[in-house]
């Protein structure tokens, strides 16, 4: 059993309990714990069920890399599923919860899949699941969905803070270790700016756990002595706890900092997202232990003989009384030595290894410990945990040559460099045969702007392994990135100077036993998490399978939340193995950041509510909130789709609005309009370019609509141009296409024409706009202005200067609803006094407020289309019957070539028409028009479809309008809409226009 | 995330503070043309593993366009010049070939 011992555990404060709940159940730890050393001290050896087979699992590790300890955290705004048990510091009140289990952690029904294993293999689900069809989505799937998947989502708005912060250093040292200690006092003392960056709380990496004297002094008062030079330099900042994310593009580094998970409740942000530049990168970021691939490796109670080493050194706890050791190389027998010097029974060390190993190996022997070479695990017994191991020769196909009674198993299987850093960003790796591991080529780094290095690998994470070579390895490191960013490296510092203890060459060990037979093979697992075998890989190689890249999606290896940490390198073994080819030429999948999953949340920062992005607000948009609008959102502003009053629906809102207009005056907020000044000697002629129409003929005073096409040809915006006098336009834009527009014109501008003499501006914002509409819009704007307003004085599509209530307005005698209508433009800081006035003048005939609905369907009743209702992009002008608008006399335009293309001109396009209801209901909106037959995929064939749809007050009947296939030339036929429900709707073509067709009512 | 300098006002800028425009030195097409010139202008773009010339905008800066040459496998930059051009000034062009001897890319090498 695993238990607590009464001594050591160096991270440990003994004399502070914590009390938390593991599945309801109270339990205790100690200060210092992660919650997996402490379900440990519990004897809490099963924690989980794997993902497929529901098998039962243990803690397997004792950092980043855990597979298995994966669990629900917290409650309600505080809940996140696959919290690692290893890498989570233990707190008063911690909730965890495991995963993958129903109804129970200890009964649990998905586990029969374990016992049906020989039916499950790789690729069951794809095989099995493929037809019928339809089954998939409504019977497997989700099915599947259910007795699959890890945690569960959170349902709850999270109610922690998140925070981004940027840095700038000449040099970032990812990991705390020894490496990244030693890098970062090279690269410091030589003058650069270094961050440290350490994912777990404490500094010194593994190497306190190992042992080793630096400079004749132990290596924890190594790691001691370098905290403190590098605390005492101002050019150096440590930070713990502060994950490198990925390395990107030009020395771009994501940090994750994870400042509150350890203590929930205090103030503050509970991650922060570090944005770094980094002139260098040294990635010190260690390396992990491979597990062995034997029969029965994923019983509770097999774990990492790094991991067994360190919960014993580190937490004070021991995985069991009886551990035996199983090694393809000389570091495993530090885990046995130390378990013996804690009292601990070892009762064997099975060495792979024909030879043994070298001076750990006699120093094990001289402690007693019973050492076999040449042996193997041939399986392991036990269920929920470790009973015994049968012990067989490696060389054989598992014969069993003895039974050795254990609670614990420590497995090593070598170990693989961390070198997802390197290759976020373009390193390339170089497999070293004599160390059976992929480690950073140092001559294929990622290159930087200006095309020279930018990362650097050091200490065991660039495969130097021990405690001499790797610390001399960082500090060169650490010298060359400070020389990387120009700074120069003291002459005389050296090295630090370790002594280390020959080791006897690794081994590599793929398979234990390395002739096994398929029943074992089917027990050995790969990849923990997501419950892949090494006959899993077999098959998939022998299904045709040979990329890895392929085989990894078809078994799921090394797909899970720990990226295959633990299985990647095994696997592809496994793979090549199958292949017949030498490791390198399978090569590895692709790392990918982030190195462990970070929060959401963190990603999204301050980024959310009322900051996910600025709302723009019209001078009037004060008003328009204390008079009870109802907003809608269009672009980044917020426009009144209506005003309700009392106990209205919206609907009865809209109509009044529209019957106000109609029949007597109504006021719209008009500032969002794009408004862009078009200035120079060229001007007509860039708008010439810009504008189907022709603009250059525009006299000054003048109003005409313009439209405005792409290079596709396709229809992109609309609107009032006005030549306010000989070189300078003002261009009115759609709401939502203001800026775009402009930067339209700004490119072709910069980009084609830059000879031309034009400036342009975007003054959307400098000028506040008011519609007024409807039969009486002249009387109460003769109220206001003694100015000269009559159909002589101002005529439709004029525009002039005039005063208003006192104010200077720019009055346009221009359209949207189909009434006699003003648009009123006045300096933004008018435009709250200019409303007042006008609502006050107004009153004497009704004047209401109207919102974006009403204005929808008041120019829907006159057949005006809607950039984004009637086109979608792929629309051009004709198609709208826009054909008057384009302009027959100019050579070029911009989308005039495009227009000429043969699937442009071609007669059977979808055209716009009017549609009204049979029935006077209304269509729903893209409601397809059906046609005879079906098409090749089957689905019924379509002939037009709905673009706008409203109730019409005015007409009190639904009216559209839509693209219909030759819709013009087929004038009263009823075509057939179908709902999504599969009813039908009818509806009869007529003309656009349905209200004052010959324009009268705007034009007096 | 690429950082560059935009040459009007010299900022250097991190890749979000520009917007990405395609291909540089298109020759414009209009009416008049071939269906074949026409297309290529709208459609056949680059896209080489390498040296490769693109349109840039400071749009979160001064607003100006321009183009960048630069290298699409190692990301390193070659130089950035203003958009006002029909093809890559001769400097820009002496760089790569001092660090891409053998370049080509469309007429150009």
């Amino acid at each position: 059993m695993s238990t607590r011992l009464s001594r050591g555990g160096r991270l440990l404060n003994r004399d502070r309990q914590i009390g938390f709940t593991f599945n309801g159940k109270h339990l205790h730890g100690v200060e210092g714990d992660t919650l997996a050393s402490a379900l440990l001290a519990n004897d809490q050896m099963m924690i989980g069920r794997s993902f497929k087979y529901h098998r039962p699992r243990g803690v397997v590790a004792s950092g980043a890399e855990e597979p298995n300890a994966l669990f629900n955290m917290g409650k309600g705004a505080r809940f996140e599923p696959n919290q690692r048990a290893t890498t989570t510091e233990l707190f008063d009140g911690l909730e965890a919860e495991s995963q993958n289990h129903w109804p129970s952690l200890e009964f649990d029904i998905g586990a029969v899949n374990n016992k049906l294993a020989r039916f499950l293999p790789a690729g069951f689900y794809y095989k099995t699941f493929i037809s019928p069809r339809p089954f998939w989505k409504h019977i497997y799937e989700p099915f599947i969905r259910q007795s699959a998947g890890l945690g569960r989502a959170p349902k709850d708005r999270d109610q922690d803070r998140y925070e981004h912060f940027y840095a700038f250093f000449d040099v970032v040292v990812i990991g705390g270790g020894i490496a990244g200690l030693t890098a970062a006092r090279a690269a410091g003392e030589a003058g650069a700016r270094v961050l440290v960056m350490e994912q777990t709380p404490h500094w010194g990496g593994r190497a306190p756990v190992d042992g080793g004297d630096v400079g004749g002094e132990p290596v924890d008062k190594f790691v001691d002595d370098s905290l403190s030079a590098l605390a005492a330099m101002e050019n150096v900042t440590l930070r713990n706890r502060l994950m490198g994310v990925g390395v990107y593009d030009h020395g771009y580094v994501l940090g994750y900092e994870q400042v509150r998970d350890h203590t929930p409740g205090v103030p503050g942000p509970r991650h922060r997202l570090w944005r770094i530049r980094a002139g260098q990168i040294v990635t010190a970021t260690g390396a992990i232990e491979r597990p062995l691939s034997f029969a029965g490796n994923d019983v509770p109670g097999v774990m990492l003989a790094s991991a067994v080493r360190d919960y014993a050194v580190n937490f004070g706890v021991s995985l069991g009384d009886r551990t035996v050791v199983v090694t393809n190389n000389d570091d495993a027998y530090r885990t046995a030595i130390t378990l013996k010097n804690l009292g601990l029974e070892v009762p064997a060390i099975l060495d792979a290894r024909a030879l043994g190993g070298g001076a750990l190996a006699d120093e094990a022997r001289a402690l007693g410990i019973r050492v076999e070479t040449g042996k193997g695990v041939a399986k392991v017994k036990g269920g929920r945990r470790v009973e015994a191991v049968c012990v067989c020769s490696q060389a054989g196909e598992g014969a069993v040559l003895e039974e050795i009674k254990c609670d614990a198993v420590a497995m090593s299987g070598g170990w693989s460099p961390v070198v997802h850093l390197w290759s976020h960003c373009g390193g390339k790796l170089v497999w070293d045969e004599a160390l059976a591991h992929f480690r950073p080529d140092v001559d294929k780094s990622p290159t930087g702007a200006d095309g020279k290095p930018f990362v650097i690998a050091a200490g065991a994470a660039n495969g130097a392994l021990n405690l001499a070579s790797g610390l001399a390895d960082a500090h060169a490191a650490g010298q060359a990135a400070a020389a990387a960013t120009g700074h120069k490296p003291k002459a005389r510092s050296a090295a630090p100077k370790a002594a280390s203890a020959d080791e006897a060459p690794i081994a590599a060990v793929w398979l234990m036993p390395q002739g096994a037979k398929v029943q074992l093979r089917m027990k050995s697992w790969l990849d923990f998490q997501n419950d892949v075998k090494v006959s899993d890989i077999q098959l998939a190689a022998r299904e045709g399978y040979a990329s890895v890249e392929h085989a990894k999606r078809y078994t799921t290896l090394g797909m899970a939340t720990d990226q295959g940490k633990l299985s990647n390198i095994n696997g592809l073994a496994i793979l090549s193995d199958a292949l017949g080819q030498p490791i390198p030429q399978t090569g590895t999948t692709t790392f990918r950041p982030p190195y462990t999953p970070i929060s959401m949340a963190s990603i999204a920062g301050q980024a959310r509510g009322p900051l996910f992005q600025p709302v723009r607000k019209t001078p009037m948009h004060a008003w328009h909130e204390a008079n009870d609008a109802d907003f809608e959102p269009v672009g980044q502003w917020r426009r009144p789709y209506t005003y309700r009053r009392g106990q209205e629906s919206r609907e009865e809102a809209v109509n009044r609005e529209i019957r106000q207009v109609r029949d007597s005056v109504g006021l719209l907020d008009a500032s969002t309009l794009g408004k862009i000044i078009v200035k120079g000697p060229d001007a007509g002629r860039f708008l010439d370019m810009l504008y189907t129409n022709m603009m250059s003929t525009l006299k000054p005073g003048r109003c005409r609509y313009g439209l405005m096409c792409n290079e596709n040809g396709f229809l992109m915006d609309d609107g009032v141009v006005v030549r306010l006098d000989e070189d300078t336009f003002l261009c009115h834009t759609t709401t939502g296409g203001a800026e775009n527009i402009h930067g339209h014109m700004e490119e072709w501008l910069q980009t084609e024409w830059w000879d031309w003499k034009v400036y342009v501006a975007n003054v959307t914002e400098q000028f506040a706009q008011v519609a007024v509409a409807g039969p009486n819009a002249r009387k109460v704007l003769e109220k206001l202005t003694d100015d000269d307003i009559s159909a002589d004085g101002l005529s439709f599509m004029g525009c002039k200067d005039i005063t208003v209530a006192g104010i200077r307005a720019r009055a346009y005698r221009i359209s949207f609803t189909g009434e006699l209508s003003f648009e009123l433009a006045v300096p933004a800081g008018q435009g709250r006094a200019l409303w007042d006035a006008l609502l006050e003048a107004g009153s004497d005939f009704g004047v209401m407020l109207y919102g974006t609905e009403a204005m929808h369907v008041m120019r829907a009743e006159k057949g005006f289309i809607m950039i984004g209702d009637e086109t979608d992009g792929t629309v051009i002008p004709q198609d709208l019957g826009l054909d008057w608008a384009i302009s027959k006399k100019k050579e070029d335009y911009i989308g005039k070539r495009a227009q000429q293309r043969s699937h442009m001109t071609d007669p059977n396009r979808w055209k716009l028409v009017g549609l009204e209801t049979l029935d006077g209901g209304v269509l729903p909106d893209g409601a397809y028009a059906t046609a005879e037959g079906v098409n090749a995929n089957g689905q019924r064939n379509v002939q037009g479809r709905v673009t706008s749809t409203y109730h019409s007050p005015t007409l009190g009947r639904g009216i559209a309008m839509g693209l219909v296939l030759n819709g013009p030339g087929r004038m009263g036929e009823v075509l057939e809409f179908a709902h999504v429900d599969g009813t039908v709707m009818q509806a009869r073509i007529v003309d656009p226009v349905f209200y004052d067709k010959d324009g009268e009512k705007q034009n007096v | 995330m690429l950082i560059l300098e935009c040459p009007y006002c010299g900022v250097k800028g991190e890749e979000t503070e520009f917007a990405p425009g395609g291909e540089a030195h298109l020759k414009r097409f209009g009416p008049g043309s071939s269906e074949d010139d026409f297309n290529a202008y709208l459609f056949r773009k680059e896209n080489p593993k390498g040296v490769h010339f693109e349109r840039w905008r400071h749009a979160h800066g001064c607003g100006k366009w321009f183009h960048a040459a630069r290298c699409t496998m190692t990301l390193e930059v070659f130089g950035t010049y203003p958009a006002q051009t029909t093809e890559p000034p001769q400097d820009i062009r002496d760089r790569i070939t001092a660090k891409r001897p053998g370049w080509s890319w469309r007429e150009l090498s």
